[in-house]
């Protein structure tokens, strides 16, 4: 077979410079022309995070049952979960008391957290939630462990459940109203 | 006799050195250190500022408008941090090698003409307090050669820096460092030689008058970058590049493998010299490239002093090249170390070393009167040549490394 003739490529260096010139024209075009950067000045200008962004874990606490499963998957050990057993009224006449668990304490140590979300996951009981908030740096490193009170705060601002795009597993979380 | 030799061709020491002439020169180191400071100073911003557009990011803008006084705002925090010595340094160098890079990189300023009357066949001379003077702080006769001596220098305070930190990444980095400057050098003293050659001066303001006026077809100027034909420049800004340990020659301080490189055990101010060391040999190689190959501040003066017009032509030349700097090294990947010392040896100083010689030939028919299609066949003959030699010897290099690589 012949040597095919191929036409002489822009050595990439050449192609590279184009590209890096190229955006920073485009950087520095003003907003109103499609240009500027991607970035912004955060403190001042703030970009609304993706509806399912990780950014905090929330507790729905009527929803949790004690049950140690998160705390037990947690890779980095960061979930506390104390309770104790009582003994509530029968649902029906005359039947036996129900055996349930009541919540002492539950905390997320976000100092240890690596925001995984298996515990979210693993959550039988739709008790834990994904809320997209990020800003709950802290002066103090014991500041971020969260006690249930605060988990529960976030949980006012968990979005409303969005369906995944199609084709995607179809595992839908109902947020409790 | 020897502070006129010393001192040389500047005309403000015809009639020895008094004390009006002492003044001047004071005031000219002033204003030079100065100069230097802020343009070094902008620089660092200037650099921040372009890598972050080209990569889409608004960069510093915090520090004055668009972030101008941010390195004003990092050095004065530099000032106020703790000197960390450690442990296994050798305390005397350790400390002294900070300044082995800084004083090298303003020195080498010094010989960079700045400014002057170049305008409608000037000399390049300004009248300062009724003395007629150089707009630049020292004309030595050894010229040219002084910036290839401080660029050697320097090499030192990135050697000692990384040997005295008693640590193995400096020791890497300036056992790097001092290989590439070393192999570098030589392309770079080849590609000045081919200046030495058409301008016929060692001596940066001739070199700067001689490529001052009309060149070719009268069209052109008289620039060195279309008298060495191109291709000693071209190997001057690699080179020079590759000097100043700017992407994509930072090996030195790589950062992917050797954390910072040879300064990564300084702290505070004596880190703060290095950085600025750094970007102030920026600022100076782009002048010095201006000097050799883009005529230095000469330039048309349309209207208003000459003096003036040669600063904004400095300025808009060094202006390019350090933008050209940003560029690259916003753009081009860094090279592998066998990359580099290949295209070192293998490719630029054989390649300035013949281009030299091919530039004396044609000189030296030019002189002699010599059939110029004969010289320039053989030229050719002897490129074809040249080449070819080094072609095969390269191949059976390779060759011999495999074999033994192989039967290993």
């Amino acid at each position: 077979m012949p040597p095919k003739f191929e036409k002489p490529q822009v050595p990439g260096m050449i192609k590279g410079l184009g590209v890096t010139f190229k955006e920073m024209v485009n950087t520095l075009k003003p907003d109103s022309k499609g240009g500027g950067p991607v970035t912004v000045s955060y403190p001042r200008e703030r970009e609304e995070p993706a509806p399912r962004a990780r950014g905090v874990i929330a507790l729905y606490e009527e929803n949790c049952t004690a049950c140690m499963l998160c705390s037990r998957e947690c890779p980095d050990w960061c979930i506390y979960i104390e309770a104790h057993k009582y003994l509530a009224p029968p649902r029906r006449e005359g039947g036996k008391p129900r055996a349930k668990n009541a919540l002492d304490r539950f905390s997320i140590d976000f100092s240890l957290c690596m925001y995984c979300g298996i515990c979210v996951e693993v959550c039988p009981f739709e008790a834990l939630y994904w809320s997209p908030e990020y800003e709950f740096s802290e002066f103090n490193i014991k500041d971020l462990l969260h006690d249930k009170e605060r988990l529960g705060e976030w949980f006012e601002t968990v979005p409303a459940f969005e369906p995944y795009e199609a084709g995607s597993e179809q595992k839908v979380k109902k947020v409790p109203g | 006799m020897t502070s006129a030799l010393l001192l040389a061709a500047d005309p403000l020491y015809a009639q020895g050195v008094d004390l009006t002439a002492l003044l001047i020169t004071i005031l000219k180191v002033v204003v030079a250190f100065a100069f230097l400071l802020v343009a070094t100073m902008l620089m660092v911003w200037f650099e921040r500022k372009l890598v972050s557009d080209m990569q889409n990011r608004i960069g510093p803008n915090r520090a004055g408008p668009w972030g101008i006084l941010q390195t004003l705002a990092d050095g004065t925090k530099l000032f106020f941090k703790e000197h960390i010595n450690p442990i296994r340094a050798e305390r005397r160098v350790y400390v002294l090698a900070p300044f082995l890079s800084f004083v090298p990189a303003f020195l080498l300023f010094c010989i960079v003409p700045v400014s002057g009357n170049w305008a409608n066949g000037g000399d390049g001379t300004v009248e300062l307090f009724g003395r007629t003077t150089y707009l630049q702080l020292a004309d030595p006769p050894v010229g040219i050669l002084f910036a290839l001596a401080m660029s050697s220098i320097a090499v030192y305070g990135v050697m000692l820096a990384g040997w005295s930190s008693g640590s193995k990444y400096p020791l890497l980095g300036s056992v790097r460092a001092s290989a590439q400057m070393v192999s570098y050098e030589a392309a770079m003293g080849l590609s000045v030689m081919a200046v030495v050659l058409v301008t016929g001066t060692v001596s940066t303001h001739g070199m700067v008058a001689s490529q001052a006026g009309d060149g070719l077809f009268h069209v052109l100027p008289n620039w060195a970058v279309f008298t060495t034909l191109l291709v000693p420049f071209v190997i001057f800004v690699i080179a020079g590049t590759a000097e100043l340990n700017r992407p994509p020659f930072d090996l030195v301080e790589a950062e992917q493998e050797l954390v910072a490189g040879f300064n990564t055990e300084y702290s505070s101010i004596r880190f703060a010299l290095f950085f600025l060391a750094e970007f102030m040999n920026t600022v100076t190689m782009s002048g010095i490239f201006v000097t050799l190959f883009l005529g230095g501040p000469s330039g048309p003066a349309p209207i208003g002093p000459a003096w003036l017009w040669g600063c904004i032509w400095f300025f808009l030349k060094t202006s390019a090249f350090l933008f050209m700097f940003v560029w690259f090294r916003a753009t081009l990947p860094r090279f592998r170390y066998d990359q580099l010392m290949d295209l070192g040896w293998k490719l630029l100083i054989p390649l300035s070393l013949g281009w030299l010689l091919m530039l004396a030939a044609v000189q030296l028919s030019g002189q002699q009167n010599w059939n110029p299609v004969a010289v320039g066949a053989g030229v050719i003959l002897m490129f074809l040549i040249g080449w070819s030699l080094l072609r095969s010897a390269n191949a059976k290099a390779r060759a011999v490394h495999l074999g033994e690589e192989v039967n290993a």
